[in-house]
């Protein structure tokens, strides 16, 4: 629901705010036109180490997105970012500033909290302005800025309100409109929308990306949302354990993922695996599913494939079709288990080589379960992956 | 019987639902809501069996137990002292005779002066007001400290400050006259507040951490974004939203302040002589011949202001000793 008029102008935020002050001098080596930028981080909890050597570096104008299940230290990521969490070494440079020692409002950062965190016993206003009160602006500024905001996340009406007079995805907005005010380059956003039901979910994941696109700040974003990573990003970074698996556009990820984990976590139903083993043939390398033998000729290895190697083979629901088999791909039969309808598709359930196997296919279909079905895949849409390591070949 | 009597509740509420058609899915969620609430809160009990007048008894027995001494402390009171020497001291006062309070209040012998106990109470006032209002600023912001601002050796500190809530008040006692004497504040009202403060401490601050630890720490972090320091944030976002623990607290350190006998005795000097100590001196003069009555009225008048703050507060104390006792 952001205000589509454009006749106020939206200055690029922050302008006058950081860019005056004298840049500390000296060594600005990587990254030197980087928004933010991290470099070498790592962080513990006592003798856990969350996060080892972690260096990224993110764009002016870009939307990052840190996507990973929980606990794999994104939000960490976040917090050390924002200055909310010491870090144990390394470095974070935003704007071109070393701001690894820096308090959180000295680091040009706005920040969206999954609880949106208002301060419960203001009305929006003073929520919004609260942090321009401490800065002692004058109250022409903030009021000013105020203003803006609230008109930019159509507040109008809601600013005598207290948060808890508010639904759900007005407390966002105020909370998204509490970082906007700040006047920054930089915004942190911590599940900003896993609080709200699925309906507002997407509303709001619109409004943000509109957002991001009317004023052009860098964003970071954190997610265990595939669906949220995928539409927002213009990078995605996969994490586990601390580690970013891999970092890239949600296309590129999607279409090649480097690993086993960052395969099986974008897609949604995901990707079906089956433990199987390389053999070359006469016409080039196959892998071998049990009694099923996949021929990957057309498939583009990453790494000259190793023969006899155990492998898993990896194909996503969405790249299987059912009935014409076209030129060169590969084709099977299999008894249908169980269909699921979800409108517009339908998750049929039928198993190759003894294992499970999802297909995405139309809603209109009229497959029943027990039926024997023939079905058919381009092995250059699979993924194949090294047992041992789990990387992509 | 439940059953019916829900069913019989039923048709107007659905009428009403068939009427407001438009709020149809709040109006469809109440009569539900009913009846779950009066199942839970059980039907009545169809027979009286063993058990349950047992339990009744039980319940009688131990009510009357707490109730009786109060009951005889405000009918002693009233009674004349003839009365007193003569009769039951369950039979009812012939008259209403108000003389014993209105000697305990201002003229009853406490030792040498016999002004009555009420110099005790502005003394117990004078005591409390300041003791309650500085023990409860410490512990909020030393609770707000130790569960925001985590500093290295937090929850040590935590620890040994909780320590000193399960020593006994005795061992310190000498050692604090000790150190008061030294400074020169030993017998002053200032003396008596420090060490109400002191004392208070530990669970002052045991009550707010544990508030503030419930609150979500994302609200702390936002304040720091916006660019709060240390009191800002404790001033205007915690503060604010510490209502009910404030009220909580207030209730803890009136009750044990003024219930306090022995450090208004060791500490307070014997011109700050709080009312329980006065109380006592009443209560204990040697000389003449014992006066039930005033006695009586003037322990009443004592309690007064604990009972009036239960009566008030009543479920924000339960709430209080919940605060306490539960969460570590």
């Amino acid at each position: 629901m952001i205000a589509e008029a454009t006749t106020h102008s939206t200055p690029r935020p922050g302008a006058g705010d950081h860019s005056g002050k004298a840049r500390p001098g000296g060594a600005m080596a990587a990254g030197e036109d980087s928004s933010v930028s991290v470099r070498d981080l790592d962080i513990a909890f006592g003798a856990h180490k969350v996060i080892a050597g972690l260096d990224l570096e993110i764009s002016p104008g870009e939307f990052l997105v840190l996507l990973g299940p929980s606990g794999c230290g994104k939000s960490t990521l976040l917090n050390a970012i924002a200055g909310l969490l010491d870090i144990s070494d390394g470095e974070i440079w935003i704007d071109g500033k070393n701001v690894t020692w820096a308090e959180p409002k000295d680091r040009g950062i706005g920040m969206v909290f999954q609880s949106y965190a208002l301060y419960p016993r203001m009305s929006v206003e003073k929520n919004l302005s609260f942090g321009l009160r401490i800065a002692g602006l004058p109250k022409s500024e903030i009021e000013a800025r105020v203003k803006r905001v609230a008109d930019l996340l159509q507040l109008d009406g809601l600013m005598r309100r207290r948060p808890s007079e508010l639904s759900g995805g007005q407390r966002q907005r105020v909370a998204i409109g509490r970082a906007l005010v700040r006047n920054v380059d930089v915004f942190l956003f911590d599940e900003p929308l896993s609080n709200l039901d699925a309906k507002l979910r997407n509303e709001l994941r619109v409004e943000i990306k509109k957002l991001h696109q009317r004023l052009g700040n860098t964003m970071i974003y954190v997610t265990h949302d595939q669906v949220e990573a995928m539409t927002l990003a213009d990078r995605i970074a996969v994490m586990r354990g601390g580690v970013i698996q891999q970092l890239g556009a949600p296309k590129d990820i999607y279409r090649r993922p480097v690993n086993r984990f960052v395969a099986g976590f974008i897609g949604s139903p995901g990707m079906n695996f089956f433990d199987g083993a390389l053999r070359s043939g006469a016409d080039g390398p196959a892998a071998e599913l049990g009694d099923v033998r996949v021929p990957l000729s057309r498939y583009d290895f990453a790494r000259p494939p190793k023969a006899d190697g155990a492998v898993v083979f990896g194909i996503r629901p969405e790249h299987i079709g059912l009935g014409e088999v076209p030129e060169g791909h590969f084709a099977c039969e299999g008894t249908v288990d169980l269909v699921e309808a979800m409108g517009a598709d339908t998750i049929v359930w039928t198993s190759l080589a003894g294992a499970p196997l999802t297909i995405r296919t139309d809603g209109e279909t009229e497959i029943r379960p027990g039926e024997t079905i023939r079905f058919s895949f381009d092995p250059a849409n699979a993924c194949v992956f090294d047992t041992a390591t789990d990387l992509r070949l | 019987m439940s059953i019916d009597a829900t069913s019989s509740r039923e048709p107007p509420k659905g009428a009403s639902a068939l009427a407001f058609r438009s709020g149809s899915a709040d109006d469809r969620a109440t009569p539900s809501r009913h009846r779950e609430r009066s199942a839970t809160r059980g039907r009545k009990p169809r027979r009286l069996t063993i058990g349950r007048i047992g339990l009744y008894g039980f319940v009688a027995v131990a009510a009357a137990f707490f109730l009786l001494p109060a009951v005889v402390m405000v009918l002693t009171s009233l009674k004349t002292m003839p009365e007193i020497r003569e009769g039951s001291i369950f039979a009812l006062p012939e008259s209403f005779d108000l003389t014993a309070w209105i000697k305990a209040w201002s003229s009853a012998c406490t030792g040498l002066d016999c002004e009555g106990i009420r110099v005790g109470f502005w003394n117990s006032v004078v005591i409390t007001v300041p003791s309650t209002i500085a023990s409860i600023a410490a512990g909020a912001i030393l609770g707000y400290a130790l569960s925001f601002w985590r500093v290295k050796g937090a929850d040590v500190l935590f620890a040994i400050l909780l320590l000193g809530a399960f020593l006994p008040y005795q061992i310190f006692l000498y050692p604090m006259v000790r150190a008061f004497s030294m400074v020169g504040l030993y017998n002053t009202l200032a003396c008596i507040v420090i060490v109400h403060v002191i004392f208070g401490l530990p669970i002052m601050t045991l009550i707010f951490r544990n508030f503030y630890a419930g609150l979500p720490v994302e609200l702390f972090n936002a304040a720091r974004v916006d660019g709060g320091g240390f009191f800002r944030i404790f001033w205007n976002v915690m503060l604010p939203m510490s209502t009910p623990i404030l009220i909580v607290a207030a209730i803890l350190q009136i009750t044990n302040i003024w219930n306090d006998f022995i450090l208004g005795l060791v500490f307070a000097g014997r011109e700050n002589l709080p009312m329980t100590v006065q109380l006592n001196n009443v209560v204990n003069s040697t000389y003449g011949e014992r006066e039930y009555n005033l006695n009586m009225a003037a322990t009443i008048l004592t309690a007064a202001v604990p009972l009036l703050v239960y009566f008030v507060s009543g479920r924000w104390f339960v709430r209080g000793i919940a605060a306490g006792a539960v969460k570590g």
